[in-house]
C-alpha cells in the first residue's frame, strides 16, 4: 500500500484547491469509476483500455485475490471460489439467500447476527468483503488516473434498495478505505447524466434495468433541481434473470437434467448471456453446450423464441412503473423523456414494451452501462466542493415505508415510502400492562400489513420505563431518515424523559466492531497497525473542521461575529492545529470537540443569516457553505 | 428562522389557509439549495447535523403546506386546537350516506364489465367531493372570529380524511386489478 501523502496544515486550506472526486457505480455484473477531469465527466478505464470490471472476484488459498476480468476466466473452472453478482446478496440475510439460494452457485455458511457468509479457498468471506475488493481495485484505478488520493466517493444504489442494503453497501465502502459522500440512487444519478446535458426540464422516468435489480423512478427537474417524485422496483429483478431463463430452454433442448451440477450451470449461464447479447442485433443465433459426459449438444435460438422466454420478466418491469406513476400522481401521458439505464435496456423486447407503456421512444443517447457511473462522478464534484457556484441539487426519497411491529404482528407505518429525504417522524406508543417497565420495538421496512412479509430491520429494548397503569406511559419513538436513506431510530418515555437510542444496524449487517475487526485483518497485511489508522483518521477530521472553518470565517466571520467572540473561535482553532501536528489521535479528537463547542453558536446564527438571506431575495451563491 | 419557528415563518409566506403554491414550491426550492446536507458534505459534524434538522424541517413544513388537508389541519393546532383522533363523529346524514354508497360502489367495481371504467367513475366523485370540502374549509378559515368556528373547521378536516383514506382503498384496488391483468 503507498503511503498517504499530507499536506502542510496550512496549504490544505486553499479554498478552490481540487479535491479528487469519483464516482462508482457498483453494478451487479459489472462496476465502473468515473470522474470529472477538466469539466467532463467520463469513466475511468485499466490499463487495457477496458471500463467495465466485470463485479467477479476469485479467492485463491495462497495466491491472493483476484478481481474483474481474470476472476470472471476462472468462473467456469473455480466456481465454488469465484463470486459473481454478489450485489444480490448484500444486505441479506440467511433466510433471503435460502430463497435465491437454488440459483447460486456457492457453499453459505450460516454466521451470527444471521448474516451468510460465503466458503472460498480463501477463507470465510461476506457480501460486504466481497464488494470491497471491487472497490479497492476501483479506487486504485481512480488514484492512479487521477494522480492522488480520492478525497471522497459517490456510490450508487438501486433506489429501491432497503436499508439494509444501503448499510451493506457504506461498510463495503468504508472497508475499501473510502470515504463515502454520498450513496446516489441510480436512476437519479442517470438523471443527473441526462438533466446537465440537455438543461431539461419537466417531468423524466428512469427505466433502469441492470444485472440483478430493477428500478423506475420519477423525477421532476426544475432550475437545476432535481425531485424525486417516486420510485418503485424489484432488487431481484435484472439481466441475469433473461440468461437463466436462456439456460433453462437450453437445458431442456439438451437434455440436461436440472442436478447438473456447478461447473456445467456456469457454461450453461455463460453461453446463455452470449445468445443473449447476439440477438440485440441478431435474428437468430446458434448456441452449442458440451454436456457433462463430454457430449455435445448445438442448437439455433430465435429472437422470437427469447422474446417468448423474457416476455414475462419484461412484464413483471411494467407493475412497478404503474405504482411509480401512481404514487407520483401523474398518468403516462405526463412524462416528457423517458430514460433507459443499464445494460439489459440493450434487449429489443424491453426497448419495445417500455415505448408501448409510456407510448413514446426511450432515450439512450449515453452509453446505459456508463451513464449511472457518469452522474454519480458529476455528483462527486460538485459535493466534495469543487463547484461551489453549482446550483443542482437532488431531493431524492426513500423507497419503502419504515414501520414499527404492533400489536397482533402487523406494521405500523412511521414513514411512508416516497418521502422525501432528509426526513424524520416521531409516534408515539404505551404500555399494555399495568406496572410494564421495558418495551420491546421492532423496526421494519416494507409496504405490506404483516410484520411478517416486511423486511425486519433492527429490534432494540427500551427500559427503565417508570412502573404506571397499563396506557398511562408515553413513548415518542423518532424515526430519523438522512440524506443517504439511512435510519436512526430514539424513543423516549415523555413522561419521566428515559431515553434510548440506537443506530439501526440491520440485523444481519456488520457491527461496527466487525468492520473494525475486518480493518485490523486487512491492515495486517498491509503492515500497517490500526493506531496509524486511527491518527490518520484523526488527522483527516481535523484538517477537515479547520478547512470548514478557516472558509466560513473568512466569508462571514467578522460580519458575524464581535472580537471577543472571534478570538475564543480562533484560539480553539490554534489549539486543534497544534495538536493536528503531534500524533496522539485523544489529543486530535479534544481539539476538535472544542472547536465545535466554541463555533456552535455561530455555526447556528451563520445558518440562519444565509437562510433569511436567500427568503430575502439575495442570489443564493452570496453564501458559501465550504 | 430556527427550528421554533411556524411552517409560513419558515416559508415566508402569510399565515392563512390560501397558499400561493407557486410561491411556495420556488421558496422550497431556494430553502434546500441554502441548507440541504449535500451543501456540508465538507463541513463540521456540527454543521452537517445542523443542516440535516433544517433540511428536515423543511421538508416537513413543504409537506404540510402543499396538502390542503394537513395544512388546515396545521392552522388549526397553530391556533391551539386540539385534535381528538379517537373522536370521528359527524351528524351530517348526507354526508354518511355518501360513504355507504362510495363504499358499496367500491366493493362493487370487480363485478363491473368495465371494472377500470366503473374505478375511474368514483374516483372522481371522490375528486370532486373532496375539492368541494376544500372549498368549505377554505371558507370556514377564513370567517374570523366566528364562534365555533375551529369545531366546523375539524369537522370538515374529518371529512376530507375520510374521503382521502376511500381515495387511497381505491388506489390500492385500481393496483391490484393492474396486477391482476399481468
Amino acid at each position: 500500500m503507498a503511503l498517504i501523502q499530507i499536506s502542510e496544515p496550512g496549504e490544505s486550506t486553499a479554498p478552490h484547491q481540487h479535491r479528487l472526486a469519483a464516482g462508482i457505480d457498483l453494478g451487479t455484473t459489472n462496476s465502473l469509476v468515473a470522474s470529472v477531469r477538466s469539466g467532463l465527466a467520463e469513466t475511468l478505464a485499466d490499463e487495457q483500455g477496458e471500463h467495465l470490471l466485470p463485479s467477479v472476484v476469485r479467492y485463491r488459498e495462497e495466491e491472493g485475490t483476484l478481481v474483474g476480468r481474470e476472476a470472471l476466466a476462472a468462473a467456469t473452472m473455480d466456481p465454488l471460489n469465484t463470486i459473481a453478482s454478489v450485489k444480490r446478496l448484500m444486505g441479506r440475510g440467511v433466510e433471503d439467500v435460502r430463497r435465491l439460494g437454488t440459483h447460486l452457485p456457492y457453499e453459505f455458511v450460516p454466521a451470527a447476527r444471521g448474516m451468510p457468509l460465503l466458503h472460498t479457498a480463501g477463507g470465510d468471506v461476506s457480501p460486504v468483503e466481497v464488494s470491497a475488493e471491487i472497490l479497492k481495485v476501483l479506487k486504485t484505478r481512480a488514484e492512479e488516473a487521477l494522480g492522488g488520493e480520492l478525497k471522497g466517493v459517490v456510490i450508487t444504489v438501486p433506489a429501491y434498495f432497503d436499508d439494509a442494503q444501503r448499510q451493506a453497501t457504506k461498510d463495503a465502502g468504508r472497508l475499501a478505505g473510502l470515504h463515502v459522500l454520498r450513496l446516489l440512487n441510480e436512476p437519479t444519478a442517470a438523471a443527473v447524466a441526462y438533466g446537465l446535458d440537455r438543461a431539461s426540464e419537466g417531468v423524466t422516468a428512469i427505466y433502469d434495468l441492470g444485472g440483478g435489480t430493477f428500478d423506475i423512478s420519477i423525477l421532476r427537474l426544475n432550475k437545476g433541481v432535481f425531485e424525486v417524485m417516486s420510485t418503485a422496483g424489484d432488487t431481484a429483478l435484472g439481466g441475469d434473470d433473461f440468461d437463466r431463463s436462456v439456460a433453462l430452454w437450453i437445458m431442456q433442448q439438451a437434455g440436461i437434467p436440472d442436478d447438473a451440477g456447478h461447473f456445467q450451470m456456469r457454461r450453461l449461464m455463460q453461453e446463455a448471456r452470449s445468445a443473449k447479447e447476439a440477438l440485440t442485433d441478431a435474428a437468430s443465433v446458434e448456441v452449442k453446450i458440451e454436456r457433462n459426459d463430454g457430449s455435445r449438444w448445438s442448437g439455433r435460438l430465435t429472437r422470437t423464441t427469447f422474446d417468448e422466454l423474457c416476455a414475462p420478466l419484461v412484464q413483471k418491469t411494467l407493475g412497478p412503473c404503474r405504482r411509480a406513476l401512481r404514487d407520483a400522481g401523474i398518468r403516462a401521458a405526463d412524462v416528457q423523456a423517458v430514460v433507459m439505464v443499464g445494460g439489459s435496456t440493450r434487449v429489443p423486447l424491453v426497448r419495445d414494451r417500455v415505448a408501448g407503456f409510456f407510448e413514446r421512444e426511450p432515450l439512450a443517447d449515453i452509453d446505459p452501462d456508463k451513464v449511472v457511473a457518469i452522474g454519480a462522478a458529476i455528483q462527486a464534484d460538485i459535493l466534495a466542493g469543487n463547484k461551489p457556484e453549482d446550483e443542482m441539487l437532488l431531493l431524492d426519497v426513500i423507497p419503502l415505508s419504515l414501520g414499527l411491529e404492533t400489536m397482533g404482528g402487523l406494521a405500523e407505518k412511521i414513514i411512508p415510502r416516497n418521502t422525501t429525504i432528509p426526513t424524520a417522524r416521531a409516534q408515539e406508543f404505551t404500555t399494555f400492562k399495568d406496572g410494564q417497565t421495558a418495551m420491546s420495538l421492532h423496526v421494519v421496512q416494507g409496504d405490506r400489513e404483516l410484520v411478517s412479509d416486511c423486511r425486519s430491520l433492527a429490534k432494540f429494548e427500551l427500559r427503565d420505563i417508570p412502573p404506571m397503569t397499563a396506557g398511562a406511559a408515553r413513548i415518542r419513538v423518532t424515526f430519523q431518515v438522512d440524506a443517504d436513506g439511512l435510519l436512526s431510530v430514539s424513543a423516549e418515555e415523555q413522561v419521566r424523559g428515559v431515553k434510548s437510542s440506537i443506530e439501526v444496524k440491520p440485523s444481519y449487517g456488520l457491527s461496527d466492531s466487525e468492520i473494525e475487526h475486518m480493518l485490523k485483518d486487512s491492515m495486517a497485511h498491509a503492515q500497517e497497525d490500526m493506531e496509524v489508522r486511527r491518527l490518520r483518521e484523526q488527522q483527516v477530521e481535523a484538517d477537515r473542521v479547520l478547512e470548514a472553518l478557516q472558509a466560513a470565517l473568512a466569508d462571514d466571520g467578522d460580519r458575524i461575529l464581535n472580537p471577543q467572540e472571534r478570538a475564543v473561535i480562533d484560539d480553539a482553532a490554534r489549539q486543534l492545529a497544534g495538536a493536528r501536528a503531534g500524533s496522539d489521535p485523544q489529543a486530535i479528537k479534544q481539539g476538535i470537540e472544542a472547536v465545535e463547542a466554541a463555533s456552535s453558536d455561530y455555526v447556528a446564527r451563520r445558518m440562519n443569516t444565509s437562510i433569511r438571506e436567500a427568503m430575502a431575495g439575495h442570489r443564493v451563491d452570496e453564501f458559501k457553505s465550504s | 428562522m430556527d427550528l421554533s419557528s411556524t411552517y409560513f415563518e419558515l416559508f415566508g409566506l402569510p399565515q392563512s389557509f390560501l397558499v400561493d403554491t407557486g410561491q411556495l414550491d420556488e421558496r422550497y426550492r431556494e430553502l434546500q439549495r441554502t441548507v440541504h446536507p449535500d451543501r456540508f458534505v465538507n463541513a463540521t459534524d456540527q454543521e452537517r447535523r445542523l443542516s440535516m434538522q433544517l433540511a428536515t424541517r423543511i421538508n416537513e413544513g413543504y409537506r404540510t403546506l402543499k396538502d390542503p388537508l394537513r395544512r388546515g389541519r396545521y392552522l388549526l393546532e397553530l391556533g391551539g386546537h386540539v385534535f381528538d383522533d379517537e373522536q370521528h363523529t359527524t351528524s351530517d346524514n348526507g354526508f354518511l350516506m355518501e360513504q355507504v354508497e362510495l363504499r358499496e360502489a367500491l366493493e362493487e367495481v370487480r363485478a363491473a364489465d368495465d371494472p377500470f371504467s366503473a374505478l375511474n367513475g368514483i374516483m372522481d366523485r371522490i375528486a370532486a367531493d373532496f375539492d368541494a370540502l376544500t372549498g368549505e374549509l377554505q371558507q370556514r378559515l377564513g370567517s374570523a372570529g366566528s364562534a365555533g368556528k375551529d369545531g366546523a373547521a375539524a369537522e370538515t378536516l374529518m371529512k376530507m380524511q375520510f374521503f382521502r383514506r376511500l381515495h387511497e382503498e381505491a388506489q390500492e384496488l385500481e393496483a391490484a386489478l393492474e396486477d391482476e391483468l399481468d
